[in-house]
Parts: C-alpha cells; structure tokens; sequence
C-alpha cells in the first residue's frame, strides 16, 4: 500500500509533470511538425529521384538497345547495298571486257577486217587486171578480124576488076596500059592482071562443074557406080540361129489384146449421133441467129467487065500489042540490012605487019 | 470513036497516075523539095490516089505520104487533117503485104513528130491493127509495125500503156525471136520505148519474159542490133532494184563487158548506161558490177572515148563509190580517179565536167584515205578551177562545190590543200583552214612545214569577221604557235617594229 500511498503523494506531482509535458509538447508541435515535413519531404524527395533516377535509366537502357538494334539493321542495309554496288561495277567491268573481246573479234571477222579488205583488194587488183587484158584480147581479136574481112572484100574486088578488065595485061608484042616502058618496073596491078586468065579459067571450071551437077545424067560418061563406102557398115545385132523369131516378138503376138476394126468398135448410128449433139451444142452456144460476117466479105454488087459485056469480044490492043503497025508500009518488007563493003585485011593480020617496040 | 481509042484514054490516064505518083514519092526523098510539094498542094492530091483501083498507085502513094510526113510535123499534121488515118488503117487490116508495109509506114511518120500526133494516130484505132500486122507472116510487114508502134509509144506513159493494152509486148517479144536482123533490132527497140516511162510498163514487158531473149543476144556481132538490146535492157533496169535484179539475173554479167570494147560507139555508150542503170540501185548490185571487174572496164572505157559517149561511164563510177567507202577503194584501186581527173581536164562541155566532179566528190567523201587518193591525183585545183571559171554553168558550180567539200572535210593531206590556201575564196577556204586547225595541234612536222611554206603568213593575211568560223580556225592554229612567230608573220609587223625602234631612248 505503500507504494499505493506514495504513488498518491507523487500524483500532484505526476499530474504537474504530465501537464507539463504536455505544455512543452504543445510549445514543441509545430515545431517538430514542420521538422517531420521536412524529413519526410527529404526522404520522399530521396526516394521519388532515386526512382525517376531508376526509371530513366531503364528509359537509356531500352533506347540503347533499341538504338544498337536498328543501328545494325541499317548497318546490315548499308553494307548489304555496298556490296551490291562493289558486286555490280565488278560485272559491269566484266561484261565491258566480254563484249569489248566479242565486238573486236565479230567486227574483225565480219564488218571490217584490215586484212581481208586488204586480200580483197589486191584480189580485185588482179581480177582487174585479168578483165583488163581480156578485154584487150577481145578488141584484137575483133581488130584483126575486121582487117581479115577488109582484106578479103579488097582482094575480091581486086579479082573483080582483074576478071573484068583482063584485056589490059600486056602482050608480048605491046605493053598494057599499066606496063609503061618508060618505068622500070610494071605497076602492081600489071601482076594482077596476068593471073586473071587463071581466075576466069577457074571461074570457068567451076560453073562447068555446077552445071554438070544439075544434070546428074551425063552421055559422056562411061561408068555409073554407086558411091562407094569409106567405112563398112556396122555389124548386125546377134539373133538367135534358126528361122526363129525374137522371143519377146512371140509373147508380145500371144498376149496381143483384141484389136477389133473401126466399124465393129463403132456405133452403127454414131454418126447421126455426132451430128445431133454438134447441132446441140451450136444452138446452144450460138448468140445470134444471124450470122457475122467479116468485113471483107461485105456483099459487093459484081460489075461486069466492059470486055465481056461489049458484044465485040476482046481487043487484043493493050494486051498484045500497044501500037498500031502497017507492015505493008515498010520499005524492006521485013529484010535485014545487009553490008557491002568488003572486009579491010590489014586488020586481019594486026601483030604480023605493025613491029614490035616502041610507041 | 473506035473502042481502042476510048481505052487508050484510059491507059494514057493510068500511065498518067502512075508516073505522078512515083514522080512524087521520088521528089519527096529530098528535103529541099518538100516545100514546094507542100506548096503545090500535094496532100489533097495523093489522098484520092490513096483509093486508086490500082494496087500499086496506092502503095506509092502511101510511100509519098509517109516520105512526106516523115519530114515535119506540119506535114504530118495535115496528114491527120485530111482524114487519111482512118483509111489507111481500115487498109491496114485489108490489103496485101507491101500496102501494109507502106500504111505503117505512114503512120510510124505521123507518130514520130509528137504525143499529140501520135495519140491521134491511137484515136484512129491504129494500134489494134498494126498488132494485127505483128501477126503477119511477112517480116518486113512486122517490122514496119514494130516500128510504128514504137514510135507511138516512145512519147510518153500514157502512148505506151496503150500499145501494152493492144497486146503488142508478146508479139514484140515473138518478134525479137524471129531470124531476121532487122525485125529483131526494131523489136527491140519498140520494147525499149515501151519501157523507158514507167516501172509498170517494163513489168509488163518483164513479166512477157523479154530479158532471156535480150540477154541472148548480147554476143550478137551486129552491132546496131546490140545497141538497142542494151537501150532496152538498161530501161528495164533503170526503174526499180527488182528489175534490175532480174536483169543481172540472166547472167549478162561478164559478157557485157566486152561490149565495153566494141567497134561501134553507140553500143558503148549503151553498154555503159546499162552497167550504170544497175550499179545505181544498191550496194550489192554495185559489188557485184566490182567483182565481176566491171569497174577496171568502164575506167579503160572512159580512157578510150571522148565527149558524151563517156558519160555514162563517169556516172557509173560515181554511183559505184556512193554507195559504200569500200566500193569507192574499189574503184581507186581500179585507177578510177586518174581517169576521172583526165575527164575534168579535158572534156570541154560543163555536163560532162558537172559528172565527173560528182563522181569525184563521191570517190573521196568517205575517209582519209579516200580523200588523199583524190587529192593526190591533183583534182583539187581542178575543181576549184571549175567552181571559179567566169562562164560556167550553174550545175557545174553547185556540183564542183559540193565535191571540194565532200573531199575537203575529210582531206588531210596537207600538201594537196597547200595550193588552194592560195587562191581560194572565202568559203572554200573555210574548209580548208578548218583541216589545217585540225591537223596541226597534233603534227609537229606539219606545224614547221605550215611554216615553211609560207602558211602560216598566208593565214595572217586572211581578213576575217570576228566569231565566224574562219576566225574561230585561225585562231586555234595561232595557238599552235608561239606568239612571236605568230607576230612576225602578221602584217604590219614591220611598222610596229620600226616605231618600237623610233620610240627607243637610248641609255
């Protein structure tokens, strides 16, 4: 109970100290409230950074890693492009040189070849000079055959002339007209002129010969043979030895087909047949029933001669004979002139009398 | 009056009529009397006798008729004015063969003059009966129809087409079969009139398959027939590069070619038309001519004839090297240029020199090469001599200009351009500078040859509008130098130096 008393004496005391406390802790609320706030609004301070400090760097952690990612992504892009590139220059390069190689050598085999223009060339050159030099053997060829004919045509005139003026080659006695005396020489012509007789000599013999050919038929003949072969004739072809005929003969008579004659093959009315249908076909082709006529066939009214229809008959004037003749006019009663005078004989014996020399 | 007597009246007049007529076809042979026929009324006179009873007088008079008409187209125009077409062709159909021969006669005369006459020789109905006369058997018949229907056609397209509608090209073509010289040559000629118009017509004559038989008679060693089957043959060929494919097709090639050498002027010149006509066509045509060596024969032609025989030659080598650089090395090497420099030089009329300065123009338009070939051969002064001549025509000028050109824009031989630095006008000379600015950048050789030769100081001379293109030349070959020599050569350079020595204090 002691304690119980003596809490009761101390219970002023208690009571004072609680209010007391209680007073100081009135006095220090506001106090300690504001340092409560303040402490609190530290830590929360603290705590909120720390936190926003967390999150943002969580924030640079997704970024960087989103970052690198697409980073690499465009990296891959790039680098993939380069590649491209690098890889596309490479064949572009190559397929220059590919076609650089194909264009030379297809240009150099077929457009343009140096050597085979040059080949082509000297190859001309030659043909050229070949066409060149045949052409000039054809111009000779055609001179010189001119000239053959030139020659001929002269030398037949020569012959010509020489047949038709064979009198005016010299004779022993007198020189011709191209002989002159006074020359040394007699003139070309002159030479000409004595071969003459040969050409008409021949002339002759020729046309004798023709003449004789026309008439195969000759009385002076004494023998007519007949014209002998130079060769003899070719052998006969071989048959079989006997009076036989050839085999394929013998089939070809057996198996011959039947052959009947015209009138057993033939209709016995073909004939009126024929005519029928031909009337037929001309009726049916026909396009006018009157008949063309050409033009030179024009009905012409036929005049008689003036000869015929005159009752005298013909005239033989204009046709016989064209003038009047009185034959019982004519002096001579149809006799010839006859000459009187009587031949002159110094011209008979021409070379004999006249000397020889000069003229 | 006996009867004897009123016959010989009749006789006298016969004999009368007879005598007149021969009198008059006899007259009518020489022109100095075809005047005075005409004036003694002639015409009317011989158009009765055109239906005398007497075969003969006819004929004779149709003789007289066609001497006459022959001789001017006055003449023949009063033929048509008396109405004697129309008679002569119903005879035509009617009469013997040597009436025939004098009818066409006739009417080949009236044809000849004019596309007016000759079509109203068609309007008369002409031409079915001269087809007619082609079918006869005589040959002088067919020729005098061959021949008048040639003439018809040779006017124009219109006059051909009409003898083709008549049927003539298949006869004609019979006809140049036949063995008679004469026929064949007017046959052929007749097809060559047919087919000078049009391409069409010489289809037609084509298609009648007239080239075999032509081509045959290439060898022929009558020359007036190888005349007109080469006339004929380079008409068909002229047209089209079908045509002229099939012409080369019947293996004419290296037979034609002797003809080149012929006797006869006129089968040259129709040898060479025909080779020119086909070479013009293309590129393959051309070679074809070059590889048979048509190209070495027609230079050897055009050295051995003169005047316009050599023409077509010229024009066939400058259609030969147009065509490709290759075919124009051809005709160099086959020393064409030689020959066509010689032609410039000495053929006196312009036409002839217009063509070779094309032909040459076309020789030397391809490359380098070319152009000095044709430089070296000495053409430039030519040509220019051409272009500058105070009487020359105006198609020589345009030609000879193009030509310098042609072979001044690829010439780089520069000794050949030297001379024509000289005596040049301006707008040649542009040209000339314009090769000279090429070349010396890049020749150090040529720069102190330019030099040398007094180039350089020529070019000082030259007076020049400032941003032309002569300026422009000028200036880049004064680069090429270093400016002293460029000032030396410049003139009036001595002056400047004399002031220079006037101004000078001594010290």
């Amino acid at each position: 109970m002691a304690t119980m008393i003596k809490l009761i004496a101390q219970k002023d005391e208690f009571v004072n100290q609680t209010y007391e406390l209680r007073n100081e802790a009135e006095v220090a609320r506001e106090r300690e409230f504001q340092a409560t706030v303040r402490v609190q609004a530290w830590f929360r301070g603290q705590r909120t950074r720390a936190y926003i400090k967390y999150l943002n760097e969580c924030a640079t952690e997704i970024q960087r890693r989103w970052r690198a990612f697409l980073g690499r992504r465009h990296f891959r892009e790039v680098v993939k492009q380069q590649v491209f590139i690098m890889k596309l220059n490479h064949y572009n390069a190559m397929a220059t040189k590919i076609q650089k190689t194909w264009r030379g050598f297809f240009t150099r085999k077929y457009i343009f070849n140096y050597y085979s223009r040059k080949r082509y060339l000297e190859g001309l050159k030659i043909k050229n000079e070949l066409i060149r030099s045949e052409l000039e053997d054809y111009a000779e060829q055609q001179e010189m055959m001119t000239q053959i004919k030139r020659e001929k045509m002269q030398k037949q005139r020569l012959d010509e002339f020489t047949k038709k003026n064979h009198f005016l080659v010299s004779t022993e006695v007198i020189p011709g007209v191209y002989n002159n005396p006074y020359k040394p020489y007699p003139e070309e012509i002159e030479f000409h002129l004595r071969g003459a007789k040969k050409l008409l000599v021949e002339e002759q013999k020729k046309k004798a010969k023709a003449k004789s050919e026309e008439n195969i038929f000759d009385p002076g003949c004494t023998r007519y043979d007949l014209p002998r072969l130079k060769e003899p004739l070719p052998p006969l072809a071989e048959r079989p030895q006997g009076p036989f005929r050839e085999p394929s003969d013998v089939q070809k008579q057996r198996y011959k087909p039947f052959q009947p004659s015209l009138r057993v093959s033939t209709n016995f009315y073909s004939l009126d047949e024929a005519r029928q249908l031909m009337r037929q076909e001309e009726w049916i082709n026909r396009i006018n029933d009157d008949i063309f006529l050409p033009a030179s066939k024009r009905p012409v009214h036929y005049e008689k001669l003036l000869h015929t229809t005159s009752k005298y008959g013909h005239l033989e004037y204009g046709t016989k004979y064209f003038r009047q003749e009185f034959p019982d006019q004519w002096l001579l009663q149809n006799k010839d002139f006859q000459s009187v005078v009587p031949p002159i004989p110094i011209f008979e014996k021409l070379n004999d009398t006249y000397s020889q020399g000069q003229v | 009056m006996s009867q004897r007597q009123v016959l010989q009246i009749f006789e006298q007049y016969q004999k009368a009529r007879t005598s007149f007529v021969q009198n008059v076809a006899e007259l009518a042979t020489r022109p100095q009397n075809i005047e005075i026929l005409q004036n003694a009324g002639v015409m009317s006179l011989l158009r009765p006798l055109l239906l005398d009873i007497v075969p003969t007088i006819q004929q004779t008079a149709a003789l007289a008729l066609g001497r006459l008409a022959n001789y001017n187209d006055d003449l023949a125009e009063a033929v048509v004015k008396g109405d004697i077409l129309p008679q002569l062709v119903y005879s035509l159909a009617e009469q013997n063969r040597f009436y025939k021969k004098a009818a066409a006669f006739v009417l080949r005369a009236v044809a000849k003059h004019s596309p007016q006459l000759a079509q109203s020789v068609v309007d008369c109905g002409a031409l079915d009966a001269l087809v007619i006369c082609l079918e006869e058997f005589d040959p002088g018949v067919k020729e005098a129809a061959a021949w008048a229907l040639g003439y018809i056609a040779r006017h124009n397209a219109e006059l051909a087409q009409a003898v083709i509608d008549a049927g003539a090209v298949p006869l004609l073509v019979l006809c140049i079969q036949e063995p008679e010289l004469s026929l064949k040559r007017i046959a052929a000629s007749a097809l060559s009139d047919i087919c000078k118009h049009s391409p069409e017509l010489a289809q037609t004559v084509v298609d009648a398959g007239a080239i075999a038989h032509l081509a045959q008679m290439i060898l022929n060693p009558d020359a007036k027939l190888k005349r007109q089957v080469f006339s004929a043959l380079s008409q068909i060929a002229k047209h089209s590069v079908d045509l002229a494919e099939m012409v080369v097709e019947a293996e004419i090639f290296p037979a034609v070619l002797t003809c080149l050498k012929d006797s006869d002027e006129y089968v040259k010149k129709n040898v060479a038309m025909l080779i020119r006509e086909i070479a013009k066509h293309t590129p393959e045509l051309s070679q074809l001519i070059v590889n048979a060596g048509g190209v070495a024969a027609v230079v050897d032609y055009i050295g051995e004839t003169r005047g316009n025989v050599r023409l077509p030659g010229i024009m066939m080598l400058g259609y030969v090297a147009a065509h490709s650089e290759n075919l124009a090395m051809a005709v160099i090497v086959s020393k064409g240029v030689v020959q066509l420099a010689i032609a410039l030089s000495e053929e006196s009329e312009d036409h002839i020199q217009a063509a070779a300065a094309w032909a040459l123009g076309q020789i030397g338009r391809h490359t380098p090469e070319h152009a000095k070939a044709v430089a070296v051969a000495n053409v430039l002064p030519k040509l220019l001599q051409a272009y500058l001549r105070a009487d020359v025509s105006e198609d020589l000028q345009i030609k000879a200009k193009k030509a310098l050109k042609n072979i001044l824009q690829k010439c780089i031989h520069l000794p050949a351009l030297e001379p024509l630095l000289h005596d040049a006008p301006p707008n040649i000379l542009k040209h000339v500078v314009g090769q000279f600015s090429k070349v010396l950048p890049h020749d150090s050789k040529a720069r102190r040859l330019f030099v040398t030769s007094g180039g350089l100081k020529k070019i000082q001379d030259i007076k020049t509008e400032p941003g032309s293109a002569l300026a422009e030349y000028i200036n880049t070959i004064n680069n090429c130098y270093p400016e002293e020599i460029v000032k030396y050569y410049s003139p009036g350079y001595s002056e400047a130096l004399l002031e220079r020595v006037e101004q000078y204090q001594p010290q």
